[in-house]
């Protein structure tokens, strides 16, 4: 892919890069041929899997099956994905981006490839997280626009929040089975359901799946993802990524369904979605966002066909998943044709298009026939299923039927909005210099269009190689159910009827439900986007609150809070070991009473002065006073060199002095008075270490190495100098490193008093 | 003597380096070259540490307990490796950003004693010693942190010495308490000597200085002030350094006292290293998420990643020890290489504050796409190496039924993703606030090369490591096995099982 380096050229640079652009989708259609031969084996039942070690370890494979639901998704997946890249290097032919695009859209491809093969659930997480990033960038493509910035991070992190329970779902589901792979987990379903972290497990596995897919209330990140180009929204926001919550719900229904929990959360999410997205959807005037809206109220329904469960329902998704794939990527890539020609999305805005663009009002017209399910059309077959399934189903069928019904009834004014209105009518100004797209433009939606008629009226070709294997693959057993255009006069039928009826109904009413609608709004009904910009904008605040609170700036601060938090371990030790005798002390000597009477009051003056000079002189008396204990001890040698350090310290540190400023002018927040809270502190730590150090010595002392260094310096390593010996030999590599402490020490020095600042000083406080 | 290599080499080479200060080029190459030998002995002494296990060597032939030994198990000369192939990285983007002053200071005998002290501490196996290293590094970095003479890092220098010398007192301090109580400075002979202890208190009080005196190296909260204060004043290449080894020195000390000699499993001890280890996840990343600026984000940001490794370390079974040890590969390999990132967007967009730049997805998409890779790693987002020592550390919560744990671990996860995306969304995706001004900056081609390969490499490295996981996973099950059954380990030193 040298393409990464040629993005910012003109994309119009000759006729050999021109051949090029169509490169991609001739890989994806290739991929769609090589999934098409498939068809046989899967429609006759059977699954095909591979498998590779990945990371042996931890129980994860590069395992790959393909089954009904796999196969179809990757059908979809591989051919709308090479139309919409046909489409994507037509409509954004004189684009600089147009490489940048057709790369992040193939990188996207594979992804979702991957999560609809994967068997491996680890391996299916991959893939899905990197959906998630790839949807990120694609969203956020006018990167310049904060807005589509904004939106761009909204969609990653809703659904990497959503992506991070998944995993954390997936984890439970493995330690619990002992396997990560999905085709085995249906074994140990009767396990997972009647283990105690059943519940949990749903949660953590559907929150992962409705933020995907868009269920209420998470759903307002896809139609804010409609700042992405048309293209993009058409592929993966409608027809693909947006459907891998549902791909994994249907996935792990053999494994996690089939229980009150399932039923009820998928039944009730699902519908609801449903239900609001399609009233939201009437209210759009920008017709891309009302697909948006649809597309959310297509995976309610997806999610809640898969709650109810039974044959029907799993038939009515299987077959709904394809047809509305094909409808509403056709719609997507027309209203991206509307957009480019007529310069406009806005419904008002548009009218009278037909006579100047009837090729593209035929695809509108295939495509909109199909998702208002008229027969003889794919999508009349999908909503009889529908139907078949909520009349029949097992709990409230009188509910469900209500969301299908609604739902659906509003979708066929929502199609006839998309389909018919642009075209009939007055021409409006925008379809003045409106025409024809190039073909490369049209012939995608035109094929996806026409394949929701030819499904249509193939019934019993589309039921044994689509529906019913995808069916019993979400069942995990042979599901029974009639897929036909005519069966017979029934209740599903008069309920179609009736929805037609009633979308017309409502499509003549729009644009008073449209001016109710838009005071509703105004009011702030079911706002869930909300909640994401206030925990989003409180997270920004407590963020900044805390680091403000802890990174104050200030070395004094720094200081005492980094001896406090030692003070309060070594207490906590203290109390949690159980020491409280007070050791026996000998009677000391007056001498040494009066050392520590010495010691005592030059720290109580190191506290309480204002005085630099005093409190200096202060440290100095303290170094010099253990000095006299180390002589009163014997240990001549260390007297020495305490007392030597002590004398270099107080003289450098005076030298030092002349040339600091005043403390309390130069520190505004210079504390007047003792400062105690410090000297506090000082005596809790001091009498902590004090505390450690009588432990130690009720210890008996392991007198070994002192021993054998007495013993060895001499015959051994020829020394009579004992200390010595440990520093040259016995322990060398200490004093090694401490020389070599001193040597940089002074190299570091020496550039900082002649190295000057080559560098420009940057503003900005010190923290 | 291959244990000894490391150190000698590094050292050897920091005294070419000042020997031949006053000539550019060569001292130049010395620095390269030394980089590359200690590159190569780190992996001769990787293969003789897999091939045989843990190897010791008595320093001047004194034999334990009396002289100073060097040990290497798995765990310690993972550490040297990845230390060498950050010091070769290093090596190669500083001539494409130090100064000549700098480094006619001393910018590369620094370094390479820096890295001295890193290999002397990571080899060690007596706890002096330790110590000794500890001041070798110490000073080391105060030197690389002050080198340039600017007032913001003189500033930070000094937050960063303060409280870092007072972590090294505490750390001073308990060693005298224990070789008071146990008479040795063995760690070999510690691992027995400290459980017979018969005072609590005298185990429990040296427990929590040792854990004190690491958490301020390793920047455990609360305790952390001085990585903020200091990360994003020197040199972009010297916060590179920093990030990949000063904090992992602490958390390689605090995994080898509370593997090898402490017991994580006295339960209060246990809750306490769990609940430091949540806060420092978490306030690591909101310090993060507050900043706007690239390295006060990078740098904000380490502080979380150590709390993932100490989760790693209390929860304590073979498989969290696994996540702990990956944790610290990823966060090496990953956050040096930002940092580098980091630098090279500045350099194109002309400042490091994020309200400044902008730009870069247009100008210069590859910079986006080595960007991309590592911060994507860095949120623990597949199939990246980041996610599988996310994975690893989150799985073995769950399993070892600490589930808050695990859910914060991947909450956190969640925030690096947010701060990685104001890196992105303002320096790639926003236009340049000054496009003309911007425009003008410019890196030559010799400069570019220079500052891109290590990246090239750091990232091929995150990619490479996500990609064929299975090997390091098994290296680091078997480093994490030498760490829980300690025999091999004192075997080696000893000779025998006391």
């Amino acid at each position: 892919m040298t393409a990464v380096a040629s993005t910012e050229r003109p994309a119009a640079s000759g006729a050999a890069e021109r051949v090029w652009r169509l490169f991609p989708a001739l890989l994806s259609a290739s991929a769609f041929l090589w999934f098409l031969t498939f068809l046989p084996v899967i429609g006759a039942g059977e699954v095909v899997r591979v498998a590779w070690p990945w990371v042996p370890g931890m129980g994860i494979e590069l395992s790959f099956l393909i089954d009904g639901l796999a196969l179809v998704f990757a059908l979809l997946i591989t051919g709308i994905g090479a139309l919409v890249l046909l489409y994507t290097a037509s409509y954004f032919a004189t684009h600089p981006g147009l490489w940048r695009l057709l790369i992040l859209l193939g990188l996207f491809e594979l992804s979702m490839l991957g999560v609809v093969l994967a068997d491996n659930l680890i391996l299916m997480f991959v893939f899905w997280e990197l959906t998630t990033v790839t949807s990120f960038l694609l969203v956020g493509f006018d990167h310049e626009k904060a807005d589509a910035r904004a939106k761009a991070l909204q969609a990653l992190l809703v659904t990497l929040a959503g992506g991070l329970a998944l995993l954390a779902g997936i984890l439970l589901l493995g330690i619990l089975t002992g396997t990560f792979e999905a085709s085995a987990l249906s074994a140990h379903s009767e396990l997972i359901q009647d283990s105690g972290f059943y519940v949990v497990i749903v949660v953590l596995v559907l929150l992962g799946c409705f933020t995907k897919s868009a269920q209420f209330p998470f759903h307002f990140w896809l139609p804010n993802a409609m700042a992405a180009p048309t293209p993009v929204s058409a592929y993966l926001h409608s027809a693909t990524m947006v459907k891998a919550g549902v791909y994994l719900m249907a996935r792990l229904n053999p494994s996690l369904g089939g229980t009150d929990l399932w039923f009820w959360t998928l039944v009730l999410f699902g519908g609801v979605t449903a239900v609001l997205a399609s009233v939201w959807a009437l209210r759009q005037t920008d017709l891309k966002l009302a697909l948006a809206y649809t597309t959310v109220m297509a995976l309610g329904a997806l999610t809640m066909m898969i709650g109810i469960g039974h044959d029907y329902a799993l038939a009515a998704a299987s077959a709904f998943l394809v047809v509305h794939a094909l409808y509403k990527a056709a719609l997507f890539l027309t209203i991206g044709i509307l957009d480019k020609k007529a310069g406009t999305r806005e419904v008002d805005q548009l009218g009278g298009l037909g006579r100047k663009m009837w090729a593209t009002w035929l695809v509108a017209a295939l495509a909109g026939l199909s998702m208002a399910g008229l027969p003889p059309f794919f999508g009349f077959i999908s909503k009889e299923l529908l139907y078949e399934a909520v009349v029949t189903a097992p709990a409230v069928p009188i509910l469900v039927v209500v969301f299908a019904f609604s739902a659906s009834a509003m979708m066929v004014a929502v199609a006839a909005a998309v389909a018919v209105k642009p075209f009939v009518g007055a021409p409006t100004k925008a379809a003045e210099k409106a025409g024809e797209p190039p073909f490369g433009m049209w012939i995608g939606p035109a094929i996806l269009a026409g394949l929701g008629l030819v499904l249509g009226v193939l019934p019993a070709f589309t039921g044994s190689f689509f529906v019913l294997p995808t069916a019993l693959s979400i069942a995990g057993q042979p599901v029974e159910a009639k897929v036909a255009l005519w069966h017979g006069i029934n209740l599903p039928l008069i309920l179609s009827i009736l929805t037609i009826a009633t979308g017309v109904v409502i499509y003549l009413k729009l644009s008073a439900i449209r001016g109710a609608l838009a005071g509703a709004e105004a009011r702030g009904i079911w706002d869930a986007e909300r909640g994401y910009d206030w925990s989003l904008a409180n997270l920004k605040r407590f963020a900044a609150w805390q680091t403000d609170a802890i990174q104050t700036g200030r070395v004094t601060d720094y200081i005492f809070w980094t001896t406090a938090s030692l003070g309060a371990l070594l207490w906590w030790a203290i109390v949690a070991g159980g020491f409280i005798g007070v050791p026996a002390l000998q009677a000391l000597p007056l001498i040494e009473w009066a050392i520590l009477g010495l010691i005592a009051f030059a720290s109580i003056a190191v506290a309480v002065t204002h005085s630099r000079l005093i409190a200096i002189v202060g440290l100095g008396v303290v170094g010099i006073a253990i000095a006299g204990i180390f002589v009163l001890y014997g240990a001549i040698d260390v007297a020495m060199t305490q007392l030597l350090v002590e004398t270099l310290f107080v003289v450098i540190v005076v030298v030092a002095l002349l040339k600091l400023p005043r403390l309390r002018t130069a520190f505004a927040h210079w504390q007047k008075g003792p400062r105690w809270g410090h000297a506090t502190l000082s005596a809790v730590v001091g009498a902590g270490v004090t505390v450690a150090l009588l432990a130690v010595l009720e210890t008996d002392l392991d007198r070994r190495i002192t021993t054998f260094f007495e013993q060895e310096s001499a015959p051994s390593a020829f020394g009579r100098n004992v200390v010595n010996v440990i520093l040259v030999d016995f322990r060398a590599l200490d004093t090694f490193g401490e020389l070599a402490v001193v040597v940089i020490a002074a190299l570091g020095a020496y550039a900082l008093l002649r190295l000057k600042a080559e560098r420009p000083e940057p503003k900005g406080d010190a923290r | 003597m291959l244990l000894t290599a490391p150190i000698i080499i590094s050292f050897l080479t920091a005294i070419a380096c000042f020997l031949a200060r006053h000539d550019r080029v060569a001292q130049r190459w010395l620095s390269l070259l030394g980089s590359i030998a200690l590159l190569i002995a780190s992996f001769l002494l990787a293969a003789e540490v897999i091939r045989h296990g843990p190897i010791a060597a008595a320093m001047g032939g004194w034999l334990p307990p009396f002289g100073i030994v060097l040990v290497a198990d798995l765990f310690a000369v993972s550490m040297v490796v990845i230390s060498a192939i950050i010091a070769v990285t290093t090596t190669i983007y500083s001539f494409g950003e130090v100064t000549d002053g700098e480094e006619r200071f001393g910018f590369h005998t620094l370094l390479h004693s820096l890295l001295a002290g890193g290999c002397g501490a990571f080899l060690t196996g007596d706890i002096f010693n330790l110590y000794v290293w500890f001041e070798v590094m110490l000073i080391a970095s105060f030197g690389l942190l002050i080198l340039g003479g600017r007032k913001e890092q003189i500033d930070g220098a000094v937050k960063y010495v303060v409280l870092n010398l007072i972590s090294t007192i505490a750390f001073l301090t308990g060693i005298g308490l224990i070789y008071g109580a146990t008479g040795t400075l063995n760690m070999a002979e510690l691992r027995d000597a400290i459980p017979a202890i018969e005072n609590d208190t005298v185990v429990l009080t040296t427990a929590v200085i040792f854990l004190f005196g690491f958490g301020v190296k390793a920047a455990l909260f609360p305790v952390f002030f001085w990585l903020p204060a200091s990360y994003h004043t020197p040199a972009v290449v010297v916060s590179s350094l920093f990030t990949a080894l000063m904090t992992k020195v602490g958390v390689y000390a605090l995994i080898r006292f509370f593997t090898l000699m402490y017991d994580t499993q006295m339960p209060q001890m246990q809750t306490m290293l769990l609940i430091i280890a949540a806060f420092t996840m978490v306030v690591g990343v909101l310090g993060a998420a507050a900043q706007n600026s690239i390295r006060r984000i990078l740098a904000f940001h380490s502080v979380s990643q150590i709390g993932y490794i100490l989760l790693g370390l209390a929860i304590f079974t073979p498989l969290a020890l696994v996540g702990a040890i990956f944790f610290i590969i990823h966060h090496i390999v990953v956050k040096a290489n930002l940092f580098l990132v980091g630098g090279v967007m500045t350099r194109l967009t002309g400042s490091e504050d994020l309200a400044k730049i902008g730009g870069l997805w247009r100008r210069t998409p590859w910079l986006a796409v080595l960007f991309l890779l590592p911060a994507l790693s860095l949120a623990g987002l597949p199939p990246f190496f980041g996610f599988w020592a996310k994975l690893v550390v989150i799985q073995a919560s769950f399993e070892a039924d600490a589930y808050l744990y695990g859910f914060i671990a991947l909450f956190v996860g969640l925030l690096t993703m947010y701060s990685m995306s104001k890196i992105w969304m303002e320096g790639f995706w926003k236009a340049h606030p000054n496009p003309s001004g911007a425009a003008a900056l410019s890196l030559s081609r010799n400069e570019l090369a220079l500052l891109v390969a290590p990246i090239v490499l750091l990232t091929v490295a995150t990619t490479a490591l996500g990609l064929f996981a299975s090997p390091f996973f098994d290296i680091a099950v078997q480093a994490a096995a030498q760490l829980t059954e300690t025999d091999a380990y004192v075997r080696a030193v000893l000779g025998t099982l006391p």
